[in-house]
């Protein structure tokens, strides 16, 4: 068993475990396990400043998506609108009701939460300054909040729902619909520029000790 | 070049004495308990997290059976009131000829679920043992597990919608049945069973030494 490694000097890949040497890449240089493939470096030129942009642009899409209305149903003289809001609410009457909450933070809380976190992190760190308070704790749970942002899968389930009811009424799309399905877009993006280990490394070596 | 067979040896952080953060990938020495960089709880590899897995595995699969059980539309046409189970909603969808909805709805709330169940009791029942190291298929397994796992959420999502969406007074309306709760908590149960499942034990064999890599 080999003692002498200094573990500064390397990372463990978060999935298989297997050891690599840290080291800074070039803007355009990408890491992956030399076992498992997993991506883990990925540093792009001005990411910090991209995924700040995109989470304020994910931002007002979403309070477009809770305010405006979302689907509007027409049949035989009978209308109905829904909002988001009150897509989350349905489960609202009885014992069904800490479901609403779940619904309500999946599709909307935690995303918006995790947004700006995001933003809360990175902010001062484009700026080569240290990272605010609690930047470590903040950013570790905005990554494991998630799987749990199921924004992107609110709008197949809309997709579904809608094949659903197209015999029975006639269905017309809000604007908030439109404003999620763009926040979709936008959510997507901000992943592609995000680089955790990347990000860690400037919470850790900017932060005044 | 026979690469599942003769596996490329890899120097682990368990292998070198070392700690592996999961969250953000930085090594610590094998005592640490806590990450000095991102604050997370430093996990030892070893088996006894595979108990977290089985908690979450039991209690998705007893979630499971309500939510099929039970109905998960209480749908309402002109003053007859129908239930709904899961598997009922597609057989109504067949009988309507929607084939490709059927198709769907079954895919995401009964084949993936099923799939999911079994995919995770089979990785927590073979990992870990000392005799076999490396196993891409089993990687393969875990990160599509991972993936699709929050998609069967889906489900719930259409019933919130439908619910709040055709409320047209004495033509139709729409209701959530129980099931619906109960199919969410299974997700969720297997979402966390499939989370708690350490990756790096798919890993874990004979000991190696190679020099740490680039």
């Amino acid at each position: 068993m080999n003692t002498t490694l200094d573990p500064a000097a390397y990372l463990a890949c978060p999935h298989c475990d297997t050891l690599h040497h840290s080291k800074h890449l070039a803007a355009t240089e990408r890491a992956r396990c030399a076992r498992c493939d997993t991506l883990l470096i990925a540093p792009r030129a001005r990411s910090f400043i991209h995924v700040i942009a995109l989470s304020f642009t994910a931002m007002i899409l979403m309070a477009g998506a809770i305010f405006f209305p979302f689907l509007k149903i027409d049949a035989q003289g009978f209308s109905n609108a829904s909002s988001v809001f009150q897509a989350a609410m349905a489960f609202s009457d009885g014992l069904l009701l800490p479901l609403s909450i779940g619904v309500l933070a999946m599709i909307v809380g935690l995303p918006a939460v995790r947004f700006a976190a995001l933003i809360y992190v990175l902010w001062p760190l484009t700026h080569g300054r240290p990272a605010y308070r609690h930047a470590r704790t903040v950013f570790r749970l905005t990554e494991e909040m998630q799987p749990w942002a199921m924004a992107e899968i609110f709008i197949i389930g809309t997709a579904v729902a809608l094949v659903k009811v197209a015999g029975l009424a006639h269905v017309s799309l809000g604007p908030a619909f439109w404003a999620f399905c763009a926040l979709i877009i936008v959510t997507a993006l901000k992943n592609s520029y995000m680089s955790s280990w990347t990000i860690w490394d400037a919470i850790a070596t900017k932060k005044p000790i | 070049m026979g690469r599942h067979r003769h596996e490329k040896a890899y120097l682990t952080a368990h292998d070198a004495g070392l700690t592996g953060c999961r969250q953000c990938g930085k090594v610590w020495p094998k005592d640490s308990t806590q990450c000095g960089r991102c604050g997370a709880h430093l996990q030892p590899v070893s088996t006894a997290s595979l108990q977290r897995v089985w908690a979450c595995w039991w209690a998705g699969l007893f979630c499971y059976i309500p939510a099929n059980a039970y109905p998960m539309l209480r749908t309402n046409m002109l003053g007859s009131e129908s239930n709904s189970t899961i598997m009922g909603g597609v057989i109504d969808l067949v009988g309507h000829h929607n084939y490709g909805i059927a198709l769907i709805v079954f895919v995401a709330s009964i084949c993936i679920p099923i799939a999911k169940f079994i995919a995770v009791a089979y990785l927590a029942l073979v990992v870990g043992k000392d005799k076999r190291a490396g196993g891409h298929p089993h990687l393969v397994i875990y990160e599509i597990v991972e993936f699709v796992g929050r998609w069967s959420m889906v489900d719930v999502f259409v019933v919130a919608i439908l619910s709040a969406l055709v409320q047209l007074g004495a033509i139709a309306s729409i209701h959530p049945g129980p099931a619906a709760a109960a199919f969410a908590l299974s997700v969720a149960f297997t979402m966390i069973s499939a989370q708690s499942f350490d990756p790096r034990l798919i890993w874990r064999g004979p000991k190696v030494s190679s020099p740490p890599h680039d």
